[in-house]
């Protein structure tokens, strides 16, 4: 039994931080979050040719590094610690996932070169107006028969649907009902008779967009209509991917609140030497651990790709969510009115902690999920 | 990161499995896993267990060899404890011995006290309970009026202590007594070991909330020690009594967590039963505690992990501020699944008053977070050790009332 990194994981850990550090500061994440891209194309090349971020875990056959998903959880870690703007989460933890949990070897062959090597931006567009997250919300039907479909509808909350160049689109086949006839189509990302709306968006480091499809040409991904076990398990390790992520935020946060405490001075003394204070911190380091805890497990059982992780990929997505959530709003506390200023930092962790909160379903779907899943 | 056991390991799990397979049949395997330390519930056969248990060097795992354990690694140590939960193997007797005062013997005894003490609470011939909280130093320890003068060889001892478990058991009691009265509060501690059989020690048992008396008061009244019968050195006492809580917040805890999943287990089925998961907030809190069990799990292995690299330091807080929240909780939530049954008593008015094992953990887990340092003191060393925030400016004390 080992719960540690290794060395390796480690260096992997303090080089993307120092990457990081430099290439996406808090004026640079400001910068881009008021751009309706949301990106920079000069950083995402650099994150893929001098740091091989897209490719790290895709597999070495497709143009990958084959790592794992405990290294992804890392970078994506690293990233949620600074609030990178780009479309990472979007392009390595759903599209690519979904590409290799439902595409053909040779699909996977056609799509994940260019992803591996930061020229193609993916989109994962699955939720619909409704805002559901289980089978249940996927209405769109598609229309076709072998390699040829046409998809008509709308997809909303699409993270990066406005800047993908390819586009995996979540449909049914026509008639079908919840688990059934669920299918992965590829669309490109300036396919005819496809509208792409960026949407303004609340957490304004993390865009979405509207996408409206009318007889749009789409190319199956895998076999049509038994698509349910390859969607239900890219979104537990996207569950997985994005608790990792909150996780780096968490920690800033906890970092940030108790930096704060020790040099804040009201009534001739560190705010952080009243228990009111102190006590707060403490809890955010309780359930900031806690929450690392679950994530790295849910990482290591992505990485096995063993039968317990869809329970912990839900078991982590409910806990990192509160615990981020509870965490960058006790920051704001903390901090009081600086806190409360657009200027600070806080408003974003805080916005960020919302979204991805949001995102993938919220806590209480997550655990009942996960009461379904352990037989309650 | 791998949590699957090496070779060694398994080879070590495989032999704790044979041996309880061996040896925990008839009377003892009837016994049940309940209860936790504090629990006395089938006693004598318990007691009997543990006895073939420490033959066999069960009891004392983690000491070195030299002193009859099997210097076992933490991942040993979890895996004994798995296996042992799995067999639904009887509560152990011997915590305070065992868990709690070898340890810190091991660090700080000499080696006549280690040759004198260990052999007999491995053979669970002696049991040991802990002299530390007094009706004026609970969360300010610091603050205990105990006292111990030296007469020629012996250690005179007068004062009193309270919530001392199984005192009523013990034969022997770690105390901490002030041998210093005039030096700053932490400086005039000393950690004593005193013999319970004694016309100067009195043991009153305390009944609690539960309608149990596991916790006791004990009376000091001239009783005495041998002048050697100090763990380190005399007035440095505060230091060893601190390493004994460190035991007792951290490694200690890791033996529960299996016991607690058993607990929501138990639960859930209960909650089956009475369609109580019919119920949406039902069923959210019952995922919650799963999520909560689950993680101690997780945190205990990274605690283990990082533990291979290091001692425990003051994170042990965090694992102890973790487990008896969470315990609170699950009684809370037993109750709420219960409903009305929650509040009914097993027998007749009049009768003994009899708690079931939930309502029990509902009553037992209110003491969880008050024992071994109450969670406000687990936050503060949490915010004043481990995340470096600043201590509150002291306030000039009363003087010590001297006796």
């Amino acid at each position: 039994m080992n719960f540690a990194f290794s060395d390796e994981q480690e260096q992997l850990r303090d080089a993307v931080r120092k990457f990081l550090e430099a290439k996406s500061p808090s004026a640079e994440v400001r910068r881009l979050m008021e751009t309706t891209e949301g990106y920079d194309e000069a950083v995402w090349k650099q994150m893929a040719q001098e740091l091989g971020l897209q490719s790290l875990h895709l597999p070495e056959a497709h143009g990958g590094q084959g790592f794992t998903f405990v290294e992804l959880g890392i970078v994506l870690e690293e990233m949620g610690r600074v609030l990178l703007c780009a479309p990472y989460f979007s392009t390595v933890a759903l599209a690519a996932n979904a590409i290799m949990n439902a595409g053909s070897d040779e699909q996977q062959g056609a799509f994940l070169p260019g992803i591996a090597a930061g020229e193609t931006i993916a989109a994962l567009a699955f939720t619909e107006p409704n805002g559901k997250w289980d089978a249940s919300g996927i209405t769109m039907e598609a229309q076709g028969n072998g390699d040829s479909y046409t998809l008509d509808g709308t997809k909303m909350f699409v993270i990066d649907g406005h800047v993908a160049n390819q586009i995996v689109v979540v449909a049914r086949l026509s008639g079908t009902n919840g688990e059934d006839g669920i299918s992965f189509f590829s669309v490109d990302g300036d396919a005819s008779g496809l509208t792409r709306t960026p949407l303004a968006t609340m957490d304004q480091t993390r865009k979405q967009a509207r996408l409206d499809l009318s007889g749009v040409a789409a190319t199956p991904l895998g076999d049509p209509g038994s698509g349910w076990a390859a969607l239900s398990k890219t979104l537990d390790q996207a569950a997985v991917c994005l608790s990792n992520e909150m996780v780096g935020g968490a920690q800033k946060v906890l970092e940030m609140s108790v930096d704060y405490a020790k040099v804040r001075v009201q009534f001739g003394r560190p705010i952080g030497s009243f228990q009111a204070i102190k006590h707060k911190c403490a809890d955010m380091l309780l359930e900031v651990e806690s929450a690392k805890s679950a994530a790295y497990y849910a990482s290591w059982a992505a990485a096995e790709d063993n039968e317990e992780l869809p329970v912990v990929a839900s078991l982590a997505k409910a806990y990192c969510s509160d615990a981020y959530f509870h965490a960058a709003a006790e920051n704001i506390q903390i901090h009081g009115g600086i806190g409360f200023t657009w200027e600070h930092d806080a408003h974003l962790y805080f916005k960020r902690a919302k979204s991805s909160e949001i995102l993938l379903g919220d806590a209480t779907y997550h655990r009942e999920l996960l009461a379904q899943r352990i037989g309650i | 990161m791998d949590f699957t056991d090496t070779p060694e390991e398994a080879a070590f799990r495989d032999e704790v499995r044979t041996w309880l397979g061996e040896h925990l049949v008839g009377e003892f395997a009837e016994i049940g896993g309940r209860g936790g330390p504090a629990d006395e519930t089938s006693w004598d056969a318990r007691v009997e267990w543990e006895r073939i248990l420490g033959r066999d060097r069960w009891v004392g795992l983690s000491w070195p060899e030299e002193y009859g354990g099997r210097a076992a690694n933490f991942a040993e140590q979890v895996i004994f404890n798995e296996e042992y939960a799995k067999a639904n193997a009887p509560a152990r007797v011997s915590f305070f011995g065992e868990q709690l005062f070898a340890p810190t013997l091991i660090a700080y005894g000499t080696e006549e006290q280690k040759r004198r003490f260990l052999p007999k609470i491995q053979s669970i011939e002696e049991f040991w309970c802990q002299g530390y909280s007094e009706p004026n130093a609970g969360s300010d320890l610091s603050n205990i009026q105990t006292r111990a003068v030296l007469d020629g060889d012996e250690w005179v001892i007068n004062g009193q202590k309270v919530w001392t478990t199984l005192a009523h058991r013990a034969q022997w009691c770690f105390v901490i007594t002030r041998t210093d009265p005039d030096a700053p509060a932490h400086k005039g501690i000393s950690y004593m070991l005193v013999p319970m059989d004694q016309p100067g020690v009195t043991v009153r048992p305390l009944r609690q909330m539960t309608g149990t008396a596991e916790f006791n008061e004990v009376f000091f009244d001239d009783a005495s020690t041998a002048k050697d019968m100090v763990l380190g050195e005399v007035n440095d006492g505060w230091k060893v009594a601190m390493a004994t809580l460190g035991f007792e917040r951290g490694t200690a805890f890791l033996s529960q967590q299996l016991a607690f999943q058993g607990e929501l287990a138990e639960l859930i089925e209960v909650a089956h039963k009475n369609s109580a998961t019919d119920e949406a907030t039902i069923r959210q809190r019952l995922a919650q505690a799963y999520i909560g069990v689950q993680i101690m799990k997780y945190n205990g292995m990274r605690m283990l992990t990082s533990l291979k690299k290091g001692a425990l330091g003051p994170e042990a807080s965090i694992g102890k501020l973790y487990w008896s929240t969470w315990h609170r909780d699950l009684g809370e939530l037993a109750m709420d699944v219960l409903g009305p049954e929650s509040q009914i008593v097993v027998g007749e008015p009049g009768d003994d008053y009899a708690l079931n094992e939930l309502q029990r953990t509902f009553m037992f887990s209110r003491s969880e977070t008050i024992y071994a340092g109450a969670s406000e003191i687990q936050r503060n060393i949490i915010g004043e050790r481990v995340l470096g925030l600043p201590r509150e400016p002291k306030i000039e004390s009363a003087p010590k009332e001297k006796t």
